[in-house]
């Protein structure tokens, strides 16, 4: 009884904080406008979530009568599906447009693509596409809301929402925290929005990569950055390691994947460098034996099915949260 | 206008009601077997937990306590700004069990058919109870309490305000008026 | 046919004339300029409080005709030129059909004098449809009217044929226009490369891209003796080449744009087409350069590379909408704001924009010389408007400086004595 009641109290304090602020997103575009405590409302109503995912009936009504389409014009199993679940548990109506199947590649342009869309009175587009800035043309544009499931090399937002979740739930709180980054930095949403969203909570992020796959003044952006992998891992609390594209080998970015597992893979007892607790995390999916070894994505420091988990309950969180105020829809 | 302020209970009142509410539910169930008390939150949460401690003091046994929340059940989601959602914590399952639904204040019974809904999505209870601090009428569904600590005729522009202490016991009701 | 301009503050740089003048035009040629005129039976305009200067000449625009008439033509670009004061442009080959042959020529330069509001310039390209494989017979070319030649909006690549285009020209006297541009380097990027680029994750184009291909264009010249311009310079490396090979005497002339002095690349944040272009918005360090680079002669002419796009090659995503803003109505209030921002004196930021260019382009006009065609441009130069895209004379909308209050603009453009523009 006692665990029971205590247990209550804590959520209660974190509810208190919660609901002392109003947080009316029409479109989730991407970290680098949120505040912090916009940040910590999302994982604080995407922890309430979690709930629901491991109860026998997984559906709540809230989203009922709404239609989400999730726009995807990259290929992706993870993200989409994420958010096609989300939205089933909400009980929303989902539904999915993937490039291959759709007028996409008759050359309707994205504009022409999302009005005919729009005309369909959907609530939310859920849209990954490769332009960096889509999202935001797309939000300029239309009328419903837009989450962004990733545009280009911008952002990925709600892979940073999760990715923030399953650190504070592993860490406690993510102030303080050094967190390293190793992969393709250039080519990754994932990390731009990392940047944004780890800075903001207060975490000190570390950036490694072979200088092909650096860019220029990401230094800027509030991080530091390596040109080998002990040196940013070194002391981490977190270590997050990217996907590697293959087709990238060869071209100008990496001579081989051999080479870039050999200097830039996680793998052997590389891990012994970081803390002793430090956690491996990776956006998946997971090139075992490339950007990890086997030892280390079968081992027990890495949470990269937290990560998964988490995403369905943010993805669910922020559907929520962009259904949410109809009266502050027109602004 | 100021507000008008009037005391309904204070902490004896509120006390008395749970009693008299702990004794009433234990009657009516002879017992505590398959009892479970789910407060709703957040004031019906924190009287559940006193109505649970009551029940311990006169049985000498614990009911199982969960919380629930509402939010994703509400029926004026589309309307309001977002509401933050709380914590679902029934860590037990529902299925043959008397619920006890607990809320402070009964007024539409809208909060507690979204209750009602959001406790069936979760199990099949073999029943369920509801239990009121204050019932202020003005009801807009067939929602009746099986237990109420004050029956308080109200104006549709009057609030009922339960007020909690820092260890979230109730210590009084206030009517505001304005 | 008289007529007599009064009391304006004539700026003439070529003549170093910056006073109160009456100017009368006979015949559509410059008669007299004194101080007080009798006009006589002379039609009087009255430019009391406004600056009289030579009519504006914009080197290098895009006038899209033949073959992108939808995005502008010879009428509708020489009517947004008149709108923005200018009455000499030099018209890009970049054309469909590209403008290597005599026939386009004579097109270009028949329409533009039976249904042009301005002067039309032709500048022919250096390769054959710009492919880079064989040189235009440039001599003809010139006596039909060409002015200059350039690839531009493509690189030379081929190091030879680039040397080959820039002594042939010379043998005719006229320069070759270079678009600096090394496309290896560029690699698909679309905006400057830098932390604002890596902020909105688009790629970057490096500035060594148009500083390595500047080095060898100027070293070309300096090889060939040949009369070598650099097109739209936008970073703080060409423009040092510049200075340096201008020092060395090496035949050399360069322009800068409008928006490579007003904006960086911290506009693209939105993702804005209408600040995509090439070259690239760059840093500040590069404005910087560049107004350094006015101010102290290393640039010779403010050039506007006038680019209309149709909103349907703009209205997409950054990375696929086409390079390029329109220039030419804007061209005169943000040449008089580096005077207000005390970068240039009036005379100077005149020149930049009317003798220097036309003596690049060996036209006889920019001047108000006695006796030169009297094209001349009559400026409030203190009243404020606001751009409004859908208000522009272009056929296409893409400025960048929409929604942005300027200051100063022509109210009377005269082409040959005659008023085309009136406001």
């Amino acid at each position: 009884m006692t665990v029971i009641l205590l247990r209550l109290f804590i959520y209660l304090e974190l509810d208190v904080e919660a609901i002392s602020m109003s947080f009316n997103p029409k479109h989730i575009l991407g970290i680098e406008s949120l505040t912090a405590e916009e940040i910590n409302f999302i994982l604080d109503t995407a922890q309430s979530f979690k709930e629901i995912n491991t109860r026998q009936i997984k559906k709540v009504p809230t989203l009922r009568g709404k239609t989400i389409i999730n726009l995807f014009y990259e290929a992706s199993t993870r993200t989409r599906t994420s958010f096609e679940i989300a939205g089933k548990r909400l009980s929303a109506d989902t539904v999915n447009i993937s490039a291959s199947g759709s007028s996409v590649a008759k050359g309707e342009t994205l504009e022409d693509t999302a009005k005919n869309i729009q005309a369909m009175h959907p609530d939310i587009i859920v849209m990954r596409h490769n332009a960096s800035g889509s999202c935001q043309y797309l939000a300029d544009r239309l009328d419903c809301s837009v989450i962004n499931a990733g545009d280009g090399m911008h952002e990925h937002p709600s892979q940073a929402l999760l990715d923030a979740l399953t650190i504070r739930e592993h860490k406690g709180s993510i102030a303080g925290l050094t967190v390293a980054i190793v992969g393709d930095i250039t080519h990754s949403r994932v990390v731009r929005s990392n940047i944004y969203c780890l800075n903001k909570l207060g975490a000190r992020v570390r950036l490694a990569g072979p200088g092909t796959m650096l860019p220029p003044g990401i230094e800027k952006m509030g991080c530091e950055v390596f040109n080998n992998l002990e040196d940013a891992i070194r002391n981490a609390d977190v270590v997050m390691m990217l996907r590697i594209q293959r087709e990238r080998q060869g071209a100008p970015l990496i001579p081989s994947v051999r080479e870039y597992a050999r200097f830039f893979g996680l793998n052997g007892n590389k891990m012994e460098l970081a803390k002793k607790d430090a956690i491996v995390m990776h956006p998946g999916p997971i090139n075992r034996g490339v950007e990890l070894g086997t030892a280390i994505a079968d081992g027990s420091q890495n949470v990269i099915l937290d990560q998964v988990e988490n995403g369905v309950a943010v993805r669910m969180a922020l559907l929520y949260l962009v259904s949410g105020g109809e009266k502050l829809k027109g602004e | 206008m100021a507000a008008e302020e009037i005391e309904i209970l204070d902490s004896d009142g509120v006390n008395r009601a749970i009693t008299r509410i702990a004794h009433e539910i234990l009657e009516k169930n002879k017992g505590v077997e398959d009892l479970v008390l789910v407060g709703i939150r957040t004031g019906g949460a924190h009287l559940a937990a006193q109505l649970q401690q009551k029940i311990a003091e006169i049985e000498g046994q614990d009911v199982l306590f969960g919380t629930i929340d509402v939010t994703l059940y509400r029926d004026d989601l589309a309307s309001r700004n977002n509401l933050a959602v709380g914590l679902t914590d029934i860590p037990f399952p529902l299925g043959d069990r008397k619920v006890i639904l607990v809320d402070d204040v009964l007024f539409t019974g809208r909060t507690i058919r979204a209750a009602m809904e959001a406790v069936m999505d979760i199990g099949r209870p073999e029943l369920i109870q509801l239990a009121i601090l204050i019932d202020r009428g003005h009801r807009e569904l067939p929602i009746r309490p099986d237990y109420i600590g004050r029956n308080l005729p109200t104006a549709r522009n009057e609030q009922i305000e339960v007020d909690f202490d820092d260890r979230n016991t109730a210590q009084a009701v206030h009517l505001l008026r304005t | 046919m008289k007529t007599l301009i009064k009391s304006g503050r004539v700026v003439d740089p070529a003549n170093k004339i910056d006073e109160k003048l009456d100017i009368l035009v006979i015949d559509g040629k410059i008669a007299e300029l004194a101080a007080n005129i009798d006009p006589g039976d002379a039609d009087v305009i009255n430019a009391a409080g406004l600056i009289v200067t030579p009519g504006l000449v914009d080197m290098h625009t895009h006038l899209r005709d033949p073959g992108y008439e939808y995005k502008e033509d010879i009428i509708s670009g020489s009517c947004a030129a008149a709108a923005g004061g200018v009455t000499s442009v030099a018209c890009m080959p970049n054309t469909s059909p590209v403008n290597d042959n005599l026939a386009i020529t004579k097109y270009i330069i028949n329409k533009a004098q039976a249904q042009g509001s301005a002067n039309v310039f032709p500048i022919g390209s250096i390769t054959k449809a710009m492919k880079g494989g064989t040189l235009t017979e440039m001599g003809e070319l010139k006596e039909g009217g060409c002015v200059g030649f350039s690839d531009d909006g493509l690189p030379v690549v081929d190091g030879e044929m680039m040397r080959r285009g820039l002594e042939y020209a010379n043998t005719f006297g006229v320069p070759i226009f270079t678009h600096a541009e090394d496309l290896s380097l560029v690699a698909g990027g679309s905006m400057n490369e830098g932390p604002v680029a890596t902020e909105l994750g688009l790629k970057g184009i490096p500035w060594v891209a148009e500083d390595a291909v500047t080095a060898r264009d100027i070293m070309l010249a300096e090889l060939t003796g040949a009369h070598l311009h650099v097109c739209h310079v936008s970073t703080r490396g060409s423009i040092a080449q510049v200075r340096h090979a201008k020092a060395r005497g090496v035949r050399i002339t360069c322009e800068a744009t409008p928006h490579h002095f007003m904006l960086t690349d911290e506009a693209v944040r939105g993702y804005n087409a209408n600040f995509k272009m090439n070259p690239p918005l760059r840093s500040q360090d590069d404005v910087d350069a560049v107004r350094a680079g006015l101010a102290d002669g290393t640039i010779d002419a403010i050039a506007t590379d006038h680019a209309p796009h149709h909103i349907d090659e703009k209205n997409v995503e950054f990375a696929v909408a086409l390079n390029g803003v329109v220039g030419l109505e804007t061209l005169l209030p943000l040449t008089l704001k580096l005077v207000s921002e005390k970068v240039l004196d009036l005379s100077q930021a005149i020149a930049l924009v009317t003798c220097q260019p036309a003596d690049i382009l060996g036209i006889d006009r920019g001047t108000l010389t006695v006796g030169a065609v009297a094209d001349m441009t009559l400026i409030n130069p203190n009243k404020e408007w606001l751009v409004k895209a859908d208000e522009l004379h272009s056929k296409s909308k893409n400025t960048a400086f929409s929604g942005q209050t300027l200051r100063g603009y022509a109210v009377r453009t005269i082409l040959a004595g005659k008023t085309v523009f009136e406001r």
